[in-house]
């Protein structure tokens, strides 16, 4: 399983930082008074319940939300006065899959906004795309369409665009949501394996234990930014309890933090029948 | 087949019935993909009321209508863009609105001189010079800015927020494929006709859907297809003497109908060799055993 390695840079000057940030949609905060500093090289897991302002959060650092408060520096320069160079790669749920795009063409999206004076792609501009797909092994399904790949390959896809750009900041919104456990990993060993390229990466997730767990350094959100730092000092049930308005017991394996779920059934119980009912039922106390 | 190509006025209906399908057919691409599919239908009926409203007023056909169904446009994108508003919703208020103004328009002022049946169902007939320069402008236009704006509207077409996020300017694409829309509604409406043209925008980019999954193509296949069905549909509509929109919405429905005929014969076939290829795997690994 992943273990991302932390690894060290000269500078510990932060390549996102967010400074007392309250931002959100049409005059309505989803994140208030965040305050954030990720260095050059970190791996970062946001975490928090549905709703909580993890996907506000990502896109406050594309400065795509509105401001109210606040300044988030990407690279040493105000978002508000230069539009910040980020890869981005969306959840692939959001992806219309019926539209008949292959994936070099979506991979060549990634340079839509440079030289937007040309309205052709440069021969250099291919000649990058290939190189990046064969990097993450894609390139021989450069002429498929979409549909037809694996959920593992068009994650690649996805990141394939938004690192063609070559961008020192990687942002991820839930990559390894609705996929299978072998996809799960193979997606977090490239992304490891990018950070070990010096690519900055900051993703969402709602994996605790078998994606956040295993990432160097977690950040949780919920409306505002509870707390932050390794897992193994963050998973607490103080801190979670904060994060996700409810208990959740944390237990240790092998070294690692991991949250747990007190055991109980939805619907049928045993015997086929039967509301609801935890494992450790009333009769099972009695006795 | 050649007798109408004695009469002027069809050879000059032929040439501009085959630039407003292949037009429609290159800008319906990019309204089907977007979702847009109903927007073809109520902004024909917008600008229907801006073109009365121009008439009335005495203004540019051309300029009036355009920039009525422009702002109708923008209308229902600012409207859709509101969390409250879906994109329907959106469109019935403004199209309809701005059509029963049209309709007010004419009740109100009855010494029209002018046809609006021809707006409504389209008339080859009543095609003069400067429509027909009117289509030819546009028609250029248009194949230059899907040119230039290429890699800008697939990718606002393929994902519109993320597209943002880019760095693409999102908001400037949009006003300019709406203004580019509405141009092309304005000068397709005395051929095709208010109540035809959304089909005429729909038919050929979903026939051409059918046959490749590869954007490229799609756009070619597409223009090809709907300057065939404008060029069909007129022959048509000379030999069963119907109504130029009509007869072009019916002849690309026959095509579709080809299309999708096509397509599911293939895909039956495709499915009946894996079947045989599978069997036949079948077959050849109990005889090993």
């Amino acid at each position: 399983m992943l273990h991302p390695t932390p690894h060290e840079y000269e500078s510990e000057e932060p390549i996102v930082e967010l400074r007392g940030v309250t931002s959100g949609y049409g005059g309505s905060p989803a994140l208030e008074s965040a305050d954030m500093a990720v260095n050059r090289g970190d791996f970062v897991g946001l975490l928090g319940p549905s709703g909580s302002g993890k996907t506000t959060l990502l896109r406050t650092i594309l400065g795509a939300v509105d401001i109210y408060e606040g300044d988030v520096i990407v690279e040493g320069r105000s978002i508000a006065d230069q539009r910040p160079r980020i890869g981005y790669v969306p959840q692939i749920e959001t992806i219309d899959w019926n539209f008949p795009v292959t994936v070099e063409q979506v991979v060549m999206m990634g340079f839509t906004s440079s030289r937007w004076w040309l309205p052709w792609r440069r021969r250099q501009d291919y000649e990058r795309a290939l190189e990046i797909m064969e990097r993450l092994g894609i390139a021989d399904l450069a002429k498929r369409h979409i549909r037809e790949l694996s959920g593992g390959q068009q994650q690649r896809s996805f990141l394939a665009r938004a690192l063609v750009g070559s961008p020192r900041v990687l942002l991820l919104d839930e990559p390894t949501s609705g996929v299978d456990i072998k996809t799960r990993d193979e997606v977090m060993h490239l992304l490891d394996e990018l950070n070990h390229q010096d690519v900055t990466i900051i993703m969402t997730t709602h994996e605790i234990n078998s994606v956040a767990a295993h990432l160097p350094w977690v950040v949780c959100v919920n409306g505002r930014i509870v707390d932050s730092g390794p897992p193994g000092r963050i998973f607490t049930p103080e801190v979670l309890k904060r994060t996700y308005n409810a208990d959740i017991v944390v237990t240790e394996y092998m070294g690692m933090k991991l949250v747990a779920e007190s055991p109980h059934f939805f619907g049928r119980n045993g015997n086929g029948r039967g509301k609801s009912r935890h494992a450790h039922s009333h009769k099972a106390e009695e006795a | 087949m050649f007798t109408p190509l004695e009469y002027e006025f069809f050879v000059r209906g032929l040439i501009v019935a085959t630039l407003v399908g292949g037009l429609c057919g290159l800008i319906g691409v990019y309204v089907v993909l977007r979702q847009m599919s109903y927007i073809g239908h109520g902004l024909a009926h917008a600008i229907f009321g801006g073109a009365v409203t121009s008439y009335v007023l005495s203004v540019n056909f051309f300029l009036g209508a355009s920039l009525w169904g422009f702002v109708s446009a923008m209308l229902i994108n600012m409207a859709s863009r509101r969390r409250s508003i879906s994109a329907d919703a959106a469109i019935g208020i403004v199209t309809t609105s701005s059509f029963a103004l049209g309709i007010a328009l004419i009740s109100r002022f009855r010494n029209f001189t002018r046809s609006f049946d021809a707006a409504l169902f389209g008339n080859i007939l009543g095609i003069t010079q400067a429509d027909m320069l009117a289509i030819v402008a546009v028609t250029l236009i248009a194949a230059v800015a899907v040119f230039v704006g290429y890699k800008y509207l697939l990718f606002t077409t393929f994902d519109y927020e993320v597209a943002g996020f880019y760095g693409v300017p999102t908001g400037w694409i949009d006003a300019g494929f709406a203004l580019l829309l509405a141009a092309v509604i304005v000068v397709s409406l005395q051929v095709l006709g208010v109540t035809m043209i959304a089909a005429a925008m729909v038919i050929p980019p979903v026939a051409a859907r059918l046959l490749t999954n590869d954007f490229n193509r799609m756009l070619m296949l597409s223009v090809v297809i709907g300057a065939f069905c404008g060029l069909g549909g007129l022959y048509m509509s000379f030999y069963i003497d119907v109504s130029s929109g009509a007869s072009v919405v019916l002849f690309s429905a026959a095509v579709f109908l080809v299309a999708l005929g096509y397509t599911t014969l293939l895909n039956r076939l495709n499915s009946s060799r894996w079947r045989a290829g599978a069997s036949n795997l079948g077959g050849e690994a109990e005889s090993l055993h």
